[in-house]
């Protein structure tokens, strides 16, 4: 296997994007991605979507995408593993490129989610949980986050409190980013007092619904100075894992198993520990899904994930910064695209580029994208050269 | 619309508490398997699961999706039976406030939901505290 290097990263402005369609999103975000390589063509591709056939009638993906980037005949396939599509898509990416197959290769995500009703949506996302066995009895994605809140408030004594200080956190940082959805601050008062969703969650503990897309570039570390002006960055590691994706068959409620499963793998393929990491972009999809990850990685001890957010453990310039980007709760989550977002992120901080959120001195970032209620989960550790 | 193969596909198990258990390490499955994710075993016997069982966690639906929209707000929650197995479901005629952790629930067969205009009623087991 080859090592592999990111060489360029694209994402635009998300949010409501209601003059765009899908294929628009994406064709300027993988142009974004071209341009700050500095390629001027790309072997192949892999586009990340959890279910554009549900949000906007369209499947094959692929083709349409590379036929709208004037790219075909190329290769180019769509991956889905629910919201964690976009990370494997980028591990698809990888190992197009570690194996020797492709050397440019285009990996990224999309998803168009406000062509569809609130009903339509919240439907859409529901399919990444059991059909027959979940959602046929009228559960929800915020209501099976609602579950495990619940399990690990009664298991751990983790308080309400804590899951708002997790949303005031990321929307601290989220401010200091210009293509966030929502870039401005909450208060715990107001995470409290927002809508109720779904018991103990209101809509400030949930992120949102967006459109929005991201993309990278990625090619053979030996070949990165030659095809590009910019600071490679070195992906020390890949890793994907599975659980039940019906949240009653796991045998704990609280604990992530593909979480802990992919982050072992990963920390194995680096050669790393979590005390190495300096800083983790995780799937804040609810504010108790930050505080299960950031266990589950190793972080934090089993049940303590909740103080991570008030200790200010978990904050810029704490002992491990999650989400410096602002996380799914303020910058959106356009769920294929999010797992990409999370490499353009953790990129830019590794090129030192990330301006007002930059983690000083940061030598090497982690990724971990997750599907479902963590039916799967991507995770992958990147470092400077 | 969905054809109603999927509908009566699912009522051993909807109706019936159909369940199975592995002939070679005795593991429980709900809905019923054709491998043992715990042992690899192929062999089954039928079983019922039995219909009282404890809440293990739960929540109050107040945005539901779109054929649910007319029942909001309504509780679910995680039961664990008698036997370990486990099941999603809706929580019927529960005063939300004593919803809590450890709850006896008895399991009693109701309609779910109505799959559109004039479509089909969808029945199933829910969940009523065992007083
Ligand atoms: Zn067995």
């Amino acid at each position: 296997m080859r090592d592999v290097a990111v060489i360029g990263v694209g994402m635009q402005k998300w949010g409501e994007l209601w003059e765009k369609s899908l294929r628009d999103i994406f064709t300027e975000s993988a142009m974004l991605a071209i341009d700050d390589a500095g390629v001027d063509h790309i072997d192949s591709m892999y586009v990340g979507c959890m279910t554009s056939g549900l949000f906007v009638g369209q499947e094959h993906l692929g083709s349409l995408l590379a036929d709208y980037l004037g790219v075909a005949p190329i290769p180019a396939l769509r991956v889905e593993s629910a919201c964690a599509s976009g990370g494997a898509a980028f591990r698809q990416a990888y190992f197009d490129v570690a194996s020797g197959a492709n050397d440019i290769v285009l990996a990224s995500g999309v998803e168009k989610m406000t062509d569809v009703d609130g009903a339509g949506a919240t439907y859409a996302l529901s399919t990444a949980a059991d059909a027959e066995y979940e959602v046929y009895h009228g559960i929800t994605f915020p209501g099976l986050y609602a579950l495990l809140a619940v399990a690990h408030m009664h298991a751990y004594g983790t308080t309400r409190e804590q899951l708002a200080e997790v949303s005031v956190k990321n929307h601290k940082n989220g401010a200091k980013n210009p293509l966030a959805q929502y870039p401005f601050e909450v208060t715990v008062d107001q995470v409290l007092n927002s809508v109720m969703i779904a018991d103990p969650l209101t809509i400030l503990d949930c992120s949102p619904i967006t459109d929005g897309a991201a993309g990278a570039i990625l090619c053979p570390l030996d070949m990165a100075k030659d095809l590009s002006h910019k600071a490679p960055v070195k992906i020390l590691s890949s890793a994907h894992a599975t659980d039940s994706i019906a949240l009653h068959s796991r045998q704990d409620l609280t604990w992530l198993s593909a979480v802990a499963k992919a982050g072992e793998v990963a920390y194995k393929g680096a050669g790393l520990t979590p005390a190495d990491i300096d800083f983790v972009e995780v799937h804040d999809c609810f504010t108790i899904a930050e505080i299960a990850v950031i266990e589950a990685l190793g972080f934090f001890e089993k049940g303590k994930g909740g103080t991570g957010a008030p200790s200010g453990e978990t904050a810029m310039g704490g002992r491990i910064p999650v989400n410096p980007s602002g996380g799914l709760k303020s910058k959106g989550h356009p769920v294929g695209a999010t797992g990409i977002a999370q490499i353009v992120e953790t990129v830019k901080q590794l090129r030192g580029d990330a301006g007002e959120r930059q983690v000083e001195g940061a030598k090497v970032g982690m990724t971990q994208n997750m599907g479902g209620t963590g039916g799967s989960c991507v995770a992958h550790i990147l470092g400077k050269v | 619309m969905s054809t109603s193969a999927k509908y009566w596909r699912g009522i051993p198990q909807r109706y019936r508490l159909e369940a199975e258990k592995c002939t070679d390490c005795g593991a429980q499955f709900f809905p019923p398997r054709v491998v043992c994710s715990g042992c690899g075993g192929r062999e089954f016997e039928e079983i019922k699961l039995d219909d009282r069982g404890k809440l293990l966690t739960y929540t109050v639906i107040r945005v539901g999706p779109s054929e649910f929209c007319e029942q909001t707000p309504y509780a679910m929650g995680i039961v664990e039976l008698e036997g370990g197995v486990r099941m999603t479901g809706q929580i019927a005629d529960v005063d939300f406030d004593d919803l809590e952790v450890g709850l006896p629930i008895k399991i009693e067969f109701r309609k779910i939901r109505e799959e559109g205009e004039a479509g089909i009623l969808c029945y199933g087991y829910k969940f009523v505290p065992d007083k």
